[in-house]
């Protein structure tokens, strides 16, 4: 017991969607709730409830004390939540959680910042909203403000602040608390580059110090670096933990076609797609066979299927490529060129393919991730997936195969040597 | 909220404490514990908003001065020229400047109390504390506009020749009154306007209503007498008349009226922070 820093027992958080989606009522929705309350309890007997949903149900998991833990998942997968409720926001609706030590959250970053006190004053006051005792922050205001730098500005109100000078304060101000359990959600997303690589190394020596961390990103280069370990939440259950490694893999790969196309039902496709209707996303090869193990020295295809209800105008439709670590390869729309912009300006209603090919001799051996994006730029994304499908890559016969060593890097272009004897 | 119990037995210091996060069932403690732990942060929101409070404002502080005075001219012109209520024989001005003091204390706390929990939804709903320290800390930075504005006060009183008499000492006894009373109702308020934005609308217009009910522009005699017990169950009569009883010296004859009025405002106080807690542990996901 005394070994685990955090324990969670068949955790569960319901949440009333109406709630969720109307945050509140006026009392007259309320009194007229109540006189039709009779109505609404025999239907609810009648139709099974679809009022509530479980935003996380039946998790279980232990954190060693030390352990850096990784959370990962697709949005809605229970995070949030589950992290909220490790902080003690909100509380779960089942199951248990006891946690030894004092937990420090990140989902908090500039939490209670007021735009009218100067830097110095926020540091205080977020501090003590973050739990701190005032001669904690004496102590490491220093450090504070020299580790957001930011320390010319410190007399200056936060309002005057750029939006990168700002998190920079607010996380400095977060990092310096030491807690015993840390929990970050996303902050990396913070900042510049120097700053992100700080804060990275930031929550290295945390854990280098011994403290018990449990860190939700998206980036999965971040977490491979940062954890040993992960779990994997999907639709609010904890579906998988391994080492890392394999979590990511699990996590990029897991509950996607492995037949080389993706097909969407009807349920998949949220409201806020229309009026475009994604059909299918497939990879083929040279000889339109739809496939999920493709020859790096063959080029492949990747065709994405859809339908618009309504002409839209300004549409674009893209495919991501990521390795199987969650690293972009490229990203590309259907009307990047002028040309292809200008004659599809405005797509009529119908029914489509939007297909490219990737060169062959391009990518490396590996598993890939193929996302895709529908949207119309700045106006509306009318669909995303992420995650649509995975395929893998085989160098068979490619340049340097006869080696038998694996090729470091996310591509394995075929490049055009010349050797030259100039003496 | 999450309740935060400790196993019984660790009575010894025991490091690091195991916290049970659970849900909680029925009526929660008053983990007023917890609430002392996060002292310092009582003090830090109250000195916020008392330093945000006059930002960017060309008269600052002043405020705190000409909001009472304006109001006690309208009250004058009004109950005074126009209608001519008594005022026990005091001057008008001082008599409703007086009581103008505790009211206003009273009023804005009790309309920032109502809305604390909203307007700070985004502490709400990211970070753990006792929650009761957000309408706490509202309520408490009244208390600089109170002091400014009392200086006033002693000028007038001094400009009228009155002295105070030597009960001027249950001052502060009768701004805790004050103070009590708005925390009793601003807890109840700001935890139904997390559910129910009604509440915004509510409080204007009760607290004018309340002004009426209070002895602001007349005094506690003109009540008649077969109504003052019922009239006193507004613990506001208690505050003003004690205010003007304590620094001009009024005679009021109050007495159990004093004690009804403290009754009903522990009354208010101890239901509202009840039914806070009870409310707590929907606040994150309804705000």
């Amino acid at each position: 017991m005394s070994e685990n820093a955090i324990l969670v027992e068949n955790l569960g958080k319901r949440y009333k969607i109406g709630a969720e989606i109307n945050r509140y009522r006026t009392m007259r929705e309320s009194i007229s709730g109540a006189l039709t309350w009779p109505v609404r309890l025999l239907r609810r007997q009648l139709t099974p409830s679809t009022e509530t949903i479980w935003a996380l149900r039946e998790v279980s998991f232990n954190v060693r004390k030390g352990q850096v833990l990784g959370v990962i998942g697709l949005n809605g997968a229970g995070k949030s939540t589950l992290l909220k409720i490790l902080a003690r926001v909100t509380e779960p609706s089942e199951g248990y959680a006891a946690i030894n030590g004092r937990v420090g959250s990140l989902l908090e970053v500039g939490t209670g910042f007021h735009p009218e006190l100067t830097g110095r004053e926020n540091i205080y006051l977020n501090g003590a909203i973050l739990g701190m005792k005032q001669k904690d922050i004496n102590k490491k205001f220093d450090a504070i403000v020299e580790f957001s730098g930011v320390s010319k500005f410190i007399d200056t109100p936060v309002k005057r602040y750029s939006s990168g000078m700002y998190l920079r304060l607010a996380f400095s101000v977060a990092a310096h608390m030491e807690p015993e359990i840390l929990v970050v959600d996303e902050v990396l997303a913070v900042g510049d580059a120097e700053f992100q690589r700080k804060c990275l190394g930031k929550m290295s020596s945390v854990a280098q110090e011994g403290r018990t961390v449990l860190f939700v990103s998206h980036n999965m280069s971040a977490i491979l670096r940062l954890t040993d370990e992960a779990i994997v939440l999907d639709k609010g259950s904890l579906v998988h933990r391994s080492p890392t490694a394999e979590a990511v893999d699990f996590y990029m790969s897991s509950g996607f076609s492995q037949e080389g196309q993706r097909i969407w039902q009807d349920q998949d496709i949220p409201e806020s797609s229309l009026p475009f209707i994604p059909i299918a996303l497939r990879v083929r090869d040279p000889r339109g066979k739809v496939v999920d193990r493709a020859r790096s020295i063959e080029p492949l295809t990747i065709e994405m299927e859809y339908k618009l209800e309504k002409p839209i105008q300004g549409l674009r439709v893209g495919i991501y490529l990521l390795t199987n670590r969650g690293e972009f390869v490229f990203t590309s729309f259907d009307v990047d060129l002028p040309e292809m912009y200008n004659k599809f300006a405005t797509r009529p209603q119908g029914h489509y393919v939007s297909r490219c090919q990737i060169p062959a001799d391009i990518l490396n051996e590996g598993q890939y991730v193929l996302g895709v994006n529908a949207s119309v730029n700045r106006v509306k994304r009318h669909f995303q997936d992420e995650h649509a499908l995975t395929f893998s890559v085989d160098a068979m016969g490619a340049p340097g195969k006869q080696w038998g060593e694996a090729r470091l890097g996310l591509i394995r272009p075929k490049m055009d040597w010349q050797i030259e004897e100039i003496a | 909220m999450a309740s935060a119990s400790k196993p019984r037995n660790n009575q010894a210091k025991v490091k690091p404490e195991t916290l049970i996060i659970k849900p909680s069932r029925g009526l929660a403690a008053l983990n007023l514990r917890d609430l002392w732990r996060y002292r310092e942060l009582i003090y830090f929101l109250t000195w916020r908003d008392i330093k945000v409070r006059y930002k960017q404002t060309i008269l600052g502080a002043a405020w705190a001065i000409i909001q009472p005075l304006s109001q006690m001219v309208i009250f004058n012109l009004l109950f005074g020229n126009m209608a001519n209520i008594p005022t026990d024989g005091i001057p008008r001005p001082i008599f409703t400047y007086t009581a103008l003091l505790p009211w206003n204390l009273f009023s804005k706390a009790l309309g920032d109390a109502g809305r604390s929990l909203v307007s700070s939804r985004n502490m709400i709903t990211k970070v753990y504390f006792p929650r009761l320290i957000i309408p706490l800390s509202t309520i408490l930075s009244g208390l600089v506009d109170f002091a400014i504005a009392f200086v006033v006060l002693l000028g007038m009183m001094f400009y009228y020749d009155v002295t105070p008499t030597s009960s001027i000492w249950v001052l502060p006894l009768l701004l805790l009154l004050a103070l009590m009373t708005a925390l009793g109702v601003g807890l109840w308020f700001s935890a139904w306007n997390v559910h129910y934005r009604d509440i915004n609308y509510i409080i204007p217009f009760l607290t004018q209503f309340w002004m009426l009910a209070s002895p602001l522009a007349y005094p506690l005699s003109e009540i008649p007498e077969k109504w003052r017990l019922l009239y006193s169950l507004n613990p506001m009569v208690g505050v003003v008349e004690g205010f003007r009883w304590a620094l001009l010296g009024t005679d009021n004859g109050m007495g159990i009226e004093l004690w009804i009025s403290i009754g009903f405002a522990v009354l208010l106080l101890v239901s509202g922070v009840y039914y806070f807690r009870s409310m707590e542990r929907t606040f994150a996901d309804t705000v």
